[in-house]
């Protein structure tokens, strides 16, 4: 059973510049840090090697950093431009039962994340989701279209800090 | 039931008025399409099992839109829901009635301010004709609520709905 | 020269009976084989973590009730096992106890309600009307404490809302001294009738590989052969003291994985419950249970995922806190949204009949997959 600096210092000597660093400011877990486009090749050595074996994905979240300058809209709303959307990934492992988190972040205006389908395919419908509520584009994902609003939504995505709700959705009245 | 208990000197002859025999008929025998959507399907299941019983009011679930005289809507209504409920609605043989149960299809409940993909009210999308309060609604408040659309069928009469 | 033959798409709407709420299933079938099974969800998305930004911390714990509605004890647990995590308080006996007994009756009624839709939609209707009658005593035991049938709003953050009433112990004693025949009674209606085994063993095998990689868990993944349990794996709470073994699939009547075994650990984890209970009925510490309640919940910069047991699976909660009275994203891993993800895979090669049993085995709730 290994601690997360142990991980992070096994998986600094194998991938050297892909991993950016190791984050401590939270009171509970470290959260290692790994550039976006790379995080497929990293995850397959933490899902293959023997010492770690991460076979499952607990959960993949995206979240709004909400980080960027704050610009007033035609109508007065806020909207956000620039800064971060990023997307956290809990492992563990069934065998050696230790348990690591990684964190990619990626900028708001084109947000492209690498997919890890082949590797845990739990991440398949979080993915999805992430896509949907976020708009993250995970690349090689074979079937990325919105899983939770209907397929035609065109109002944008609505977990971001800045969205609007639309008046009407086909006729219906949206707001209360 | 006020057509039987009363003294009937001649045997088997009933005099009633149609309107009054075809609303008893009616309100016995109300069959609700089995449509749960959310928490409060589970409270509509526990009213149609044995402790607080809906089969002695004439209740039974049907399966499909054609053969069910009543829906209840119980439970949060979606916009992506929104449509199939209006075509389940359409696919109901006339007379037909609605009951919405629970906060969330009477008004959109506690989802109403910050519920994007939340229908405020089924109202908006069909027309109701008794409401349930509740988060969930008691059995027992559906069971009133029962009452109350078997009331308003008693009421009815054939040269209104008519003309 | 061949005759020219094409498959047929049939779709399982929102709409349907057994269906446990609002799924739509898109079956594409050859006769009466299937070749592929596509659910499409969101019909029920309620904008739980939307809500969950604007309120505050204890605002939340309503909404989060109302994500499994069959659980709602477990929901609450969860959150507040999160929140306390962040805020690092220490939380008296005598709540831990009661959020444990709560916990454990919660999750009988939930699994009553599980194994009596299984068996409705494959035509038992009798168990369905005698689990419903035993449920109602737990329910009853839940209005006395808290005054809900349902959706409790019972775990706050460092304590409960209500103390119990004074009548609770000796009413779960009755309880549970009532339970222990039913069990035997619905392994004679139900267990080991011969047609329920008939439309349940050897259908929608799930290898113990394919479980993991897919994220299984709860009595799914254990069905399969695997001991897995988040109250063993990551204790929470106070489960460490008390003695409880956990059930797997052993294919009794078919093989591993199957069906029948999934519903079978779902038997074997109510009497398991039941002896957590007896357990801690007769020695619940005194005290006072909003001793530990914060003023202002205002918990530091940072994130937190924590996960407990709940009947359907392991629930995950991941919250992230920037200093504020309101949480910055709260994210619910939910063990049905995942679990469902096995539907493409299990009911490959089987009929459309099956397709039902299979659905009924992996007992989905629609209000936590769309949240």
């Amino acid at each position: 059973m290994k601690n997360p600096e142990e991980i992070f210092e096994l998986l600094k000597n194998e991938f050297k510049d892909i991993i950016i660093g190791l984050e401590k400011e939270s009171p509970t877990e470290p959260i290692v840090a790994i550039d976006p486009m790379q995080i497929n090749k990293v995850g397959l050595f933490l899902r293959d090697n023997d010492i770690l074996k991460f076979d499952s994905l607990m959960v993949l979240s995206g979240v709004d950093d909400a980080n960027g300058t704050k610009v007033k809209d035609d109508d007065g709303a806020e909207m956000i431009s620039g800064g971060t959307l990023s997307v956290y990934y809990h492992l563990h492992s069934t065998n050696l039962k230790h348990k690591i988190t990684l964190k990619t972040t990626t900028p708001r205006e084109n947000p492209q994340v690498e997919s890890v389908y082949n590797i845990w395919r739990t991440s398949d419908w979080h993915e999805r989701e992430a896509y949907d509520m976020f708009g993250i584009i995970f690349v090689n994902h074979p079937d990325l279209r919105r899983i939770l609003m209907p397929y035609d939504w065109e109002a944008g995505y609505p977990l971001r800090k800045d969205y609007k709700n639309p008046e009407f959705y086909k006729g219906m009245k949206v707001p209360y | 039931m006020g057509l039987l208990d009363k003294e009937f000197s001649d045997g088997n002859i009933v005099i009633a008025r149609v309107d009054d025999l075809m609303n008893w008929a009616r309100l016995s025998s109300i069959w609700q399409l089995g449509f749960g959507l959310a928490c409060c399907a589970i409270e509509m299941m526990a009213t149609s099992a044995s402790h607080y019983d809906f089969d002695r009011f004439g209740v039974i679930p049907r399966n499909t839109p054609r053969q069910a005289d009543a829906i209840i809507i119980s439970g949060t209504v979606t916009l992506k829901m929104a449509t199939r409920i209006k075509r389940l609605y359409e696919q109901m043989p006339d007379p037909k009635y609605i009951i919405s149960m629970g906060s969330c299809a009477n008004c959109g409940g506690p989802y109403w301010e910050h519920g994007y993909h939340v229908l405020k009210g089924i109202d908006r999308v069909i027309p109701v004709d008794v409401y349930v309060p509740g988060c969930p609604p008691r059995p027992e408040a559906l069971l009133e609520g029962l009452l109350k659309l078997q009331e308003k069928i008693r009421n009815e009469s054939l040269r209104k709905k008519i003309s | 020269m061949a005759l020219k033959t094409e498959t047929m798409v049939l779709n399982m709407g929102p709409q349907h009976p057994s269906t446990h709420g609002v799924l739509r299933l898109e079956l594409e079938i050859e006769g009466e084989l299937i070749l592929s099974v596509k659910p499409h969800i969101g019909y029920l998305h309620r904008c739980f973590e939307k809500h969950a930004e604007a309120m505050t911390y204890p605002q939340v714990i309503p909404y989060t009730d109302r994500l499994d509605y069959l659980a709602a004890m477990g929901n609450n647990f969860g959150y507040v096992v999160a929140v306390e995590k962040l805020l690092g308080i220490q939380i008296p006996e005598r709540v831990e106890y009661i959020r444990i007994i709560m916990a454990e009756l919660q999750r009988i009624a939930s699994h009553l309600v599980a194994i009596a839709t299984n068996g409705a939609d494959i035509g038992a209707l009798t168990p369905f009307l005698y689990l419903f009658r035993d449920r109602e005593y737990i329910l009853s035991l839940f209005e006395m404490t808290c005054g809900a049938r349902m959706l409790y709003n019972y775990m706050w953050i460092g304590g409960v809302s209500h103390d119990i009433h004074p009548d609770f112990v000796r009413k779960t004693k009755e309880f549970i001294i009532h339970f222990r025949p039913t069990i035997v009674e619905l392994n004679n209606l139900l267990t080991f009738n011969k047609i329920f085994i008939e439309r349940t063993a050897n259908i929608g095998i799930l290898p113990i590989d394919t479980a993991i990689n897919f994220g299984a868990s709860g009595p799914v993944l254990r069905g399969s052969g695997l001991q897995f349990d988040v109250r063993k794996e990551d204790p929470y709470s106070i489960y460490n003291r008390f003695d409880f073994e956990i059930p797997t699939g052993k294919g009794l009547v078919g093989t591993v994985g199957d069906c029948w075994d999934r519903y079978y650990v779902r038997v074997l984890e109510m009497e398991q419950s039941l002896r957590i209970i007896e357990q801690a009925i007769d020695n619940i510490p005194g005290g006072d249970v909003h001793s530990a309640i914060p003023k202002r919940i205002k918990p530091p910069k940072g994130t937190v995922y924590s996960r407990v047991e709940n009947p359907r699976g392991e629930l995950g909660y991941f919250i992230i806190s920037d200093g504020n009275l309101n949480p910055f994203r709260v994210k619910v891993r939910a063990p049905s949204f995942v679990n469902l993800e096995l539907m493409g895979e299990l009911c490959k090669g089987h009929l459309v009949a099956d397709v039902i049993a299979i659905l009924g085995s992996l007992d989905i709730v629609l209000g936590e997959i769309d949240r």
